[in-house]
């Protein structure tokens, strides 16, 4: 986006996120702590029936909390990896997922493992699928990735319901419950009881594995593999002059996002007891990213709040029954329209945006798409448009 | 597992006339998840579970249809416990089917008709197997989901296992044939139901001479139609739903096939015929379940009108099941059991003619039925030709 | 298996041909928008979708339920053809208009349209489906299938005949306006260096519609082919056959219009044969399998990226 432009579609919005940003930076550590801390409390409180009974007063909220809210946000954060931060468009994310809860499925009907030792080998063998799949597809650029990937997750999900190991069509059931603890038991909660009834044990589980996978994701991001992500991410020819080893990087992205996927899918497994590969369509895929795109690619929290809205709104709204659909397909069209750059976009993102140095359409680091057509240079270019023509041209990487 | 009105309304209906003096207002709100408030006669609170939107919608609508039909027939009664009905929208999604059993528990319903499907009573009924709340599956067919031990758990259809070897023997017997080719739609339904019928078709000795899987979405199956065309065979049998199975058959006999076309109760529907349009003509279908057009029971005939009336439909696949369904848990509240495991352990003796059929049900919670009957189209409708042993399809 | 396949080779030869026409006629409109705007253009199904629906409620307005031949016939073929092209074409220009020129003109990113696009497709397959419903919809024959000769196996029937010309001549006139007429020069120019476009006089707003316009009425010709060779429509006919035809055009070379048509008769091939050699449950894999390899070793597809070539 170019500094004409960037400061013009600015002075529309008020810059919130802007001052949130500028607050947050002058806190201390301690500050920062605090909001930390505050934040883990409150979503360890959040099953509770009171937020319930406003949230979902038609399904179970614990449940729904675990999945598909929570599920979606892990997912949405290991995608947000891939496509965020490395700019790979990915549209088969959903075949780690789908990985992740036929490994633990397999493993624990069929050989007997338990739980906890499965969640190490399913996000290993995930991320050895993210290696598989990435190391011949990712010489691909942009949008000759997106149908690579939207393919193989095709294929997972055809290969699970044509092999008669993985119980074909009719899925695995019954997948056991991780090892329970009944007895312990914590302000009325039995965190360790894993049964079919309540949720918040899942939901527990779920939610630390989020913390740990935002503390590494977040690490990541500011050490000099999130700097090169972005260089990737931003031009990748140009990253790969600078000596940034591209390929190993974009790999990289792609294991650790598939390591992720592939956690969300051993535990949903575990608490959904059973599993077909309709669980895993390609429309999965396609609202994961909806939910990083929506909430501010590249930016974690604004990840999260999209695949909270994605998750949530439709739980929420079961009154409106069959319009639905219809009505979350036009709200993503006018979310696009009103705030393409997303709900809370990145600020390193904004910032190289302002500098007119290309960003979110760089995706894939393809030369640019076209320049964004403000001007109208039919015959009356030489009519006084010449500044934004020529200031158009920083556009190519930031075009529609 | 559809359109089976057999007779029985009438029975139904005497049957829970006669119990519901037993009841009178005798709601104590027994047991832990016992119904609440009271009004005449007391009330209670069931629950329908399955499909209400998205795309297997049609046939979630069909049985609450039946749901509320059998409601509104007792609840018009005077003197009898008032029962509610709150109705939970899986859409036909075995994930959404957790969330929404849970919401059942916290609603503290006495019974649940449903799960619909197969795939969402896999995730919900341990829930409610844990929670000990009875539930009545109007239409769910895998044979596994008998295999669970389950207590709570009863369907008032028979099982796949029931339909496909019944389908085989008849393709043996009844239609000669020597050999055959048996594709299914990748489905667990479809896929469930061929497999039976190509191992019974083995034992039969009736040669399948071509096997295949199509994807029910695609438009095209040519593929398929080239297979089975070199073979030949007497009969293509096809385990899937309706509108895969109305693009097979027209494109099967446009590209040549002669050989007769047979399927399952999934494709039991009218618009198995718009799809296939004339190639439809002269398929065979089979159910488990009887059907309203073969029958002349007044009962059967009364819940036909009935529900024209109410729906301004006729009824249609697993109208008659949750009907019948409902009835059976009916019958245990006015009988004056409020507990769900007192509901259970009367529905679980109970034996009574629905409109489907008879309904009793054994130690696992299957029906005690295992009539097959065939349908044919002719002219672009459905006859109803009795069952396995009687039917004489025409071609 | 490799029996069936020799068995059934001419009969998948022709079948995947005429699967092909179709993938390669909705292909070409992904291949267009791609090759102007880098836009995965994810509603293009939709717009197909459209175009089926709008030439069945033709066939209804006039009345028209049973086999044409003749003139009759022709006119048939014609009033399907236009009405599709209309309202694919019209609907296409209407969704630019609404869901991308606004991002286009804030300078969003491409993921942001794609996301836009994904809404769209969304939203036009639910409103079908609130309107018409979910259950399939016959379109009525209007045309005898009778077989004109056989190749081994394989039956050569009049209808496989007219899809695979329509698609040839399609992609033939498309060729044609694309590398002649003012408005083609505006698109090539545009697809190999926006800015300069501009900076030549290239108004794109107006290369843009037009982009989408050729897109759509393409989408609306293989809409009609479609409901005259299937006879059958449901509010989702496009999401499946859209995914294919983008294989398609990505295999052929995405942005280069020969390469759609190539794209989409190698996909229908490739899918008859492996469907024949492997069983129709491994269709799918075997495509985007194939897919995969030849991204491999040709990154850009079978033919390349013509349209943007420059700007490689």
């Amino acid at each position: 986006m170019s500094a004409l432009t960037g400061m013009r579609s600015r002075v529309r919005f008020p810059d919130f996120i802007g001052i949130l940003g500028a607050w947050w930076d002058r806190r201390r550590w301690y500050g920062r702590w605090t909001v930390y801390l505050l934040t883990i409390i409150g979503a360890f409180l959040l099953p509770a029936p009171a937020i319930g009974s406003f949230m979902t007063p038609e399904a179970d909220w614990p449940s729904v909390l675990f999945y598909p809210i929570g599920i979606y946000v892990l997912l949405a954060i290991g995608l947000n990896v891939v496509v965020g931060q490395a700019g790979l468009l990915d549209l088969g994310y959903v075949a780690f997922f789908a990985i992740g809860a036929y490994t633990l499925a397999v493993f624990t009907t069929k050989h007997g493992w338990n739980f906890w030792a499965v969640l190490p080998a399913g996000i290993i063998i995930c991320a050895a699928a993210g290696l598989i799949l990435g190391t011949p597809t990712l010489r691909l650029r942009g949008d000759y990735l997106a149908i690579v990937t939207l393919g193989f997750g095709e294929i997972i999900r055809i290969t699970a319901n044509n092999l008669d190991y993985t119980g074909g069509p009719r899925g695995i059931s019954p997948i056991p419950h991780p090892p329970s603890d009944r007895s312990f038991e914590i302000f009325g909660v039995t965190p360790l009881r894993y049964g079919v009834i309540d949720a918040k044990p899942y939901y527990y589980l779920l939610l630390v594995i989020i913390i740990v996978v935002i503390i590494i994701v977040k690490r990541l991001e500011k050490s000099r593999v999130g700097r090169s992500w972005s260089a990737i991410r931003e031009d990748e020819d140009a990253a790969e002059l600078m000596g940034v080893p591209t390929f190993r990087f974009k790999i990289g992205a792609f294991i650790i996002g598939a390591a992720i996927g592939g956690s969300a899918g051993v535990v949903f497994a575990s608490q959904t007891t059973s599993i077909t590969p309709v669980n895993f369509p390609f429309i999965l895929s396609a609202l994961i990213l909806c939910a990083v795109v929506l909430g501010g690619s590249g930016n974690l929290l604004g990840v999260i709040l999209g695949a909270f809205l994605i998750a949530w709104l439709p739980e929420r709204f079961r009154g409106f029954e069959e319009y639905r659909v219809l009505t979350f397909g036009a709200a993503l069209v006018i979310m696009m329209i009103i705030r393409p750059e997303g709900l809370l976009p990145s600020r390193q993102r904004r910032a190289e945006l302002a500098e007119g140095t290309g960003g979110m359409g760089a995706l894939g680091g393809e030369a640019g798409p076209v320049a964004d057509q403000r001007v109208e240079a039919d015959d009356d270019l030489v009519s006084g448009h010449l500044p934004e023509v020529l200031a158009g041209r920083d556009d190519r990487e930031g075009g529609a | 597992m559809r359109r089976a009105y057999s007779r029985g309304l009438v029975a139904a209906a005497a049957a829970s006339a006669l119990l519901l003096s037993a009841c009178g207002g005798g709601d104590d709100n027994g047991g832990s998840s016992g119904s609440s408030g009271s009004s005449g006669g007391g009330s209670a609170t069931i629950g329908f579970m399955g499909a209400q939107t998205g795309p297997n919608a049609q046939l979630g609508i069909n049985i609450s249809n039946g749901v509320e039909l059998a409601l509104q027939q007792h609840n018009a009664k005077s003197g009898v416990t008032q029962v509610k009905l709150i109705k939970y929208d899986t859409q036909g999604d075995p994930t959404q089917a957790t969330n929404q059993a849970k919401k059942a528990i916290t609603d503290k319903v006495v019974a649940i008709v449903g799960p619909a499907f197969s795939g969402e009573s896999k995730t919900a009924d341990p829930i409610f197997e844990e929670a000990g709340i009875p539930n009545v599956s109007p239409s769910a067919t895998a044979v596994s989901l008998a295999q669970n031990g389950w207590k709570f758990w009863h369907r008032v259809l028979a099982n796949d296992d029931v339909q496909g070897p019944g389908d085989a023997d008849f393709i043996a017997k009844t239609l000669n044939a020597k050999t055959a080719a048996v594709i299914d739609d990748q489905s667990e339904y479809g896929k469930g139901l061929a497999d039976a019928v190509r191992k019974q078709l083995a034992t039969d000795g009736v040669k399948v001479a071509v096997n295949d899987s199509i994807n029910p979405d695609a438009s095209s199956f040519s593929s398929t139609v080239n297979k089975v065309k070199p073979a030949n065979p007497d009969v293509v049998f096809f385990g899937g739903y309706y509108s895969a199975a109305g693009k097979l058959v027209k494109q099967l006999k446009d590209g040549g096939v002669q050989g007769t076309f047979m399927s399952g109760d999934g494709t039991l529907d009218a618009q198995f015929i718009n799809g296939g349009g004339a190639a439809a003509n002269g398929a065979l279908l089979s159910c488990t379940c009887s059907s309203a057009t073969g029958s002349s029971d007044p009962a059967v005939q009364k819940f036909a009108t009935d529900y024209k009336a109410k729906f301004n439909v006729d009824p249609a696949t697993y109208s008659a099941e949750g009907f019948d369904a409902t009835n059976a848990i009916l019958q245990a509240i006015d009988a004056g059991k409020t507990d769900p495991s007192d509901i259970n352990d009367f529905v679980s003796k109970i034996d009574f003619k629905g409109v489907s059929k008879q309904i009793k049900f054994d130690a696992n919670g299957e029906l005690a039925n295992d009539l097959l009957f065939i349908t044919e189209v002719k002219d672009g409708k459905l006859a109803f030709l009795g069952d396995t042993t009687q039917a004489k399809p025409s071609a | 298996m490799w029996n069936d396949f020799t068995q059934q080779f001419w009969a998948s030869t022709v079948d995947g041909l005429t699967n092909g026409s179709i993938y390669a006629l909705i292909a070409l409109g992904y291949t267009l928008v791609y090759g102007v705007l880098r836009l995965i253009n994810f509603a293009h199904s939709e717009i197909f979708m459209l175009g089926t629906f709008a030439a069945l409620g033709a066939l209804n307005l006039f009345g028209i339920s049973s086999p044409q031949t003749g003139l009759a016939l022709v006119g048939t073929l014609l009033l399907m053809l236009v009405v599709a092209m209309v309202a694919s074409g019209g609907s296409a220009v209407l969704l630019e208009r609404i869901a991308y020129r606004p991002l286009r003109k804030r300078g969003a990113s491409r993921l942001a349209a794609l996301i836009s696009a994904i809404g769209a497709s969304f939203f036009l397959q639910e409103l079908l489906a609130i309107w018409l419903g979910r259950d399939q919809i016959r379109i009525p024959r209007v045309m005898n299938k009778d077989t004109l000769f056989n190749i081994g196996s394989g039956q050569v029937r009049n209808d496989k005949v007219l899809v695979v010309v329509a698609a040839v001549v399609m992609m033939l006139l498309l060729e044609r306006f694309v590398s002649t007429s003012r408005l083609g020069r505006g698109i090539r120019a545009t697809a190999q260096d926006p800015d300069t476009a501009v900076l030549m006089g290239v108004n794109i707003d107006r290369v843009v519609m037009v982009t989408f316009l050729l897109g759509g009425i393409l989408a609306g010709v293989a809409a009609a082919l479609y409901g005259l060779f299937f006879e059958l429509t449901q509010y989702n006919v496009g999401f499946l056959l859209g995914i294919k035809a983008f294989t398609a055009a990505v295999l052929g070379g995405i942005g280069n219009i020969r390469g759609a048509l190539i794209g989409g008769l190698v996909l229908g091939l490739i899918e008859s044969y492996g469907a024949s050699i492997f069983g129709t449950q491994w269709l799918d894999v075997v495509a985007f399998s194939v897919l995969v390899l030849v991204l491999m070793f040709r990154p850009t597809g079978i033919l390349g990226e013509q349209l943007q070539r420059a700007r490689a």
